[in-house]
C-alpha cells in the first residue's frame, strides 16, 4: 500500500512537471493555432540558458528572471522569423517547421554549449521528505507547486487587458483585426510567454536530471498531457498532467518487472491514442474539430 | 530549346496520355535507367554500398509515403514502424523456410494489414490529431518490437538476415543487392506514375482536396482512405524488407525509430509532396546533403580555416538537417520538384525568356 501511495504521489508530482512543459504548448496553440512540437527543445534551450546565466556566477533568483527574459526574446524572434511566414499554410507545413526547429535546436545548442549533462543547482535539498512510509522527492514537490502557481498565473493573466486580447485572438483572427487588435503582436507575445514557461520547466527538470539534449524528449509526455487535457485548455493541463503522470508511474511500477521495461512509453502512447479515438478534443478542449 | 516541343504532335488520345510526352524527357529517363543499371560497373563499391544503395532504397520508401501524404493527404508520422514490420516479418518468414520472393510479398501484406489499422485513426480525425495518433502508434510498434523476444530476439539483439537468392540471383554480392533494390524502386516509380492517372489515384486526390466534396461525387472516403493506407503500407513493408536484406543485413529496432519516421517525412516534404522526381531528389538530398556538408566543414576545420570544436562538428549533421527542413519550408514549400520544374521550364524556351503561350 505504501508502495502504491508513493507511486501515486510521485506520479502526480511528475505529471505536474509535465504540465509545466505542456503549458507552453497550450499557450501557443490557444492563441496562434500552431502545434508547437519544438516545445521540448525550447525547454532544453531554456535549461541551457539557466545554466549559462548561472555559470556567470549569478545566484538562482537572478538567473531565472534573466533566462526568462532571454527566452521571451527568443520566442519573439522564432515567431517573427519562422512562424509568421507560415500563416495560411497547411498544418503539415507548420508541424514540420516546428519539428525542423526542434532538430535544429537539438543540434545547435548542445553543439555550442557542450553535450555533457550540465548540473543546475537550485538550492533544493536532495534528501526526500518522509511522511510515514512515503518518500517524496523535493524537486518534484517544488516542481508541482511551481506548475500550479504558473498555471494559476496564466489563468489570471488571461483576465488582464492583454490576456483578454490574446483570448480574442484565439477566438478569431479576422474579427480581432477588425476591432483593432494586433494579431501578430499577440501571437508573438504568446510565443514569448511559452519561452518563459519553458524556463521554469527547464530549470526544474534540469535540476532533477541535468541539462542535456534528453530534455527535449519531454515533448512526448507533454503531447499526451495536451491531448488529454485539450489542446486549447490551460486548466486542462493540470488535470491532464496529473492523469498522465499517475498512469505513467503507477502502471509501469507494477508492469515493468513483468513486461520487460519502459512500459511508460506504452502508457503514454495509449493515452494519446484512446483520447483521440474517444474524445479528440480532450477533456476540456473546445469541440471545434472537424469530423469526417 | 533543350526540351523541344516542335514536331511533337499528339494526334491520338493514346499519344496524349503517355507518361513522358516530350522526347527529351523520354531520352533522359532512358539514359538515367541505363546509368543506374550499370552503376556497379563504374561506381566504386564503397560509394555504391554507402551512398547509392541507401539512396535508391530510401527513394522507394519516400515514394511509398508520398502516395499517402502527397496523393491522399493523410499525414503519417509513424512510417518507419510500418517498414520495421516489413523488415522483421520478412526475416522471420525466410528463416521459417519460405522462399524469399514469397516472403517479400507476405511481409508486405502483413505490413499493409497492420498499416491499415493505423489508418483506422484517419477515419476519425485528421491534421494535427492524425499526426499525434500515428506518432503514438510508432511508439507502440517500437515497444512491441523491442520487448517481444520472439520478434526482435531480445531487447538489444541484432537479427542477421539469412542468405537468400532472388529469382536465382544470390544476394551475397553488392551488385546483386543493388539491382534488386533498383528494380523495386523502378517498379514503385512506374506504379506511382500510373496510379496518378488511374481512377484510384484520382479518388485519392479528391479525398485529399476535400473529403466531403469527394463523398458527394461518389468517392467513398472510408474505403479510399483505408486503401491508401493499405497500398502505401504494402509498399513501405516491402521496402523495409529490402532495406533489411539489401542494406542493413542485420536489423535492430533502433534502425526504425521515431527519428527515421521524421526523416521520411522530411524527404517527402523537401522533395515536394506527391511528386515522383521529388521523392528521388528529396531522399538523396536529406540523406546525403548533411553528410557532404559535414565532410566539407570538417575538412575546412582540419585545415584550420574555421575554428570549430569537435563537439560542434559531431552535432553538425543534426543542425544542417534541421536547418534544411526549415529552409525548404520557408523558401520553397513545393520542394526540389518545383526547383527542377523551374529549371526545366527555363530550358524549355531557352534562349528566350518566355514562351508564347
Amino acid at each position: 500500500m505504501a508502495y502504491f501511495l508513493e507511486l501515486l504521489i510521485s506520479g502526480a508530482l511528475t505529471g505536474l512537471m509535465y504540465a509545466l512543459v505542456a503549458l507552453g504548448f497550450v499557450l501557443i496553440y490557444k492563441s496562434a493555432g500552431v502545434p508547437n512540437l519544438a516545445q521540448g527543445a525550447l525547454v532544453m534551450t531554456a535549461g541551457y540558458a539557466v545554466w549559462l546565466v548561472m555559470s556567470w556566477g549569478l545566484p538562482v533568483w537572478a538567473a531565472i528572471p534573466i533566462a526568462g527574459a532571454i527566452m521571451f526574446g527568443f520566442g519573439l524572434v522564432v515567431e517573427r522569423l519562422l512562424l509568421r511566414r507560415m500563416v495560411g499554410q497547411p498544418v503539415i507545413m507548420v508541424v514540420m517547421l516546428t519539428l525542423g526547429l526542434e532538430i535544429l535546436l537539438r543540434g545547435l545548442v548542445p553543439g555550442i554549449l557542450g553535450s555533457a549533462p550540465k548540473p543546475i543547482d537550485l538550492g533544493i535539498d536532495f534528501a526526500p521528505i518522509i511522511i510515514g512510509d512515503v518518500f517524496i522527492n523535493r524537486t518534484s514537490l517544488y516542481g508541482g507547486i511551481a506548475a500550479l502557481v504558473l498555471v494559476g498565473a496564466a489563468l489570471a493573466f488571461f483576465r488582464t487587458r492583454l490576456g483578454t486580447k490574446l483570448r480574442a485572438v484565439s477566438d478569431d483572427h479576422v474579427s480581432s483585426w477588425a476591432v483593432g487588435i494586433s494579431v501578430e503582436r499577440a501571437i508573438g507575445i504568446s510565443w514569448g510567454l511559452a519561452g518563459v514557461a519553458a524556463v521554469v520547466a527547464g530549470a526544474l527538470w534540469g535540476s532533477s536530471q541535468g541539462v542535456d539534449w534528453t530534455l527535449s524528449a519531454l515533448l512526448f509526455p507533454a503531447v499526451a498531457v495536451v491531448i488529454l487535457g485539450g489542446v486549447d485548455s490551460i486548466h486542462g493541463v493540470v488535470l491532464g498532467g496529473i492523469l498522465v503522470g499517475v498512469l505513467g508511474t503507477v502502471i509501469p511500477g507494477y508492469l515493468d518487472s513483468v513486461a520487460g521495461g519502459s512500459t511508460r512509453d506504452v502508457v503514454t502512447s495509449l493515452i494519446i491514442l484512446l483520447t483521440i479515438m474517444i474524445r479528440p478534443f480532450g477533456m476540456f478542449g473546445r469541440e471545434d474539430i472537424e469530423r469526417i | 530549346m533543350f526540351y523541344r516541343l516542335s514536331g511533337t504532335y499528339h494526334t491520338s488520345y493514346r499519344a496524349d496520355r503517355r507518361l513522358w510526352k516530350v522526347p527529351t524527357d523520354r531520352w533522359l529517363v532512358v539514359a538515367l535507367l541505363v546509368l543506374g543499371a550499370f552503376a556497379p560497373l563504374y561506381v566504386s563499391p564503397l560509394y555504391l554500398g554507402s551512398y547509392v544503395l541507401p539512396w535508391v532504397i530510401w527513394s522507394a520508401a519516400a515514394l511509398s509515403l508520398t502516395l499517402l501524404m502527397g496523393l491522399a493527404g493523410q499525414l503519417h508520422f509513424g512510417f518507419a514502424a510500418v517498414m520495421a514490420i516489413g523488415a522483421y516479418a520478412s526475416i522471420h518468414l525466410t528463416r521459417a523456410g519460405i522462399p524469399f520472393e514469397i516472403s517479400l510479398l507476405l511481409s508486405g501484406l502483413i505490413a499493409a494489414v497492420i498499416g491499415a489499422v493505423f489508418g483506422g485513426a484517419a477515419l476519425r480525425v485528421k491534421g494535427l490529431y492524425l499526426v499525434m495518433a500515428t506518432l503514438a502508434m510508432q511508439y507502440l510498434v517500437d515497444w512491441v518490437v523491442v520487448n517481444v523476444p520472439w520478434i526482435s530476439g531480445g531487447a538489444h539483439a541484432t537479427l542477421r538476415t539469412p542468405a537468400v537468392s532472388f529469382l536465382l540471383l544470390p544476394l551475397d554480392s553488392l551488385a546483386a543487392r543493388y539491382w534488386l533494390a533498383l528494380g523495386w524502386a523502378v517498379l514503385l516509380t512506374v506504379f506511382f506514375m500510373n496510379v496518378k492517372r488511374s481512377s484510384f489515384g484520382r479518388a485519392l486526390v479528391a479525398i485529399r482536396d476535400k473529403d466531403f466534396a469527394a463523398a458527394v461525387i461518389g468517392v467513398d472516403p472510408f474505403r479510399t482512405k483505408l486503401m491508401a493506407f493499405f497500398t502505401s503500407s504494402f509498399m513501405g513493408g516491402v521496402t523495409g524488407a529490402i532495406l533489411a536484406f539489401c542494406f542493413y543485413r542485420a536489423v535492430t529496432p533502433e534502425q526504425f525509430g521515431f527519428n527515421v519516421s521524421i526523416q521520411l517525412v522530411a524527404m517527402v516534404l523537401v522533395g515536394g509532396l506527391g511528386s515522383v522526381i521529388g521523392s528521388w531528389l528529396g531522399a538523396g538530398f536529406v540523406l546525403l546533403a548533411p553528410i557532404f556538408l559535414t565532410n566539407i566543414i570538417s575538412a575546412l576545420a582540419a585545415t584550420g580555416w574555421v575554428p570549430v570544436s569537435q563537439n560542434f562538428l559531431s552535432h553538425l549533421p543534426l543542425m544542417i538537417y534541421g536547418a534544411m527542413i526549415i529552409g525548404f519550408l520557408l523558401l520553397e514549400p513545393l520542394g526540389l520538384a518545383k526547383i527542377y520544374d523551374n529549371i526545366r521550364k527555363y530550358f524549355l524556351v531557352w534562349p528566350f525568356r518566355h514562351a508564347r503561350s
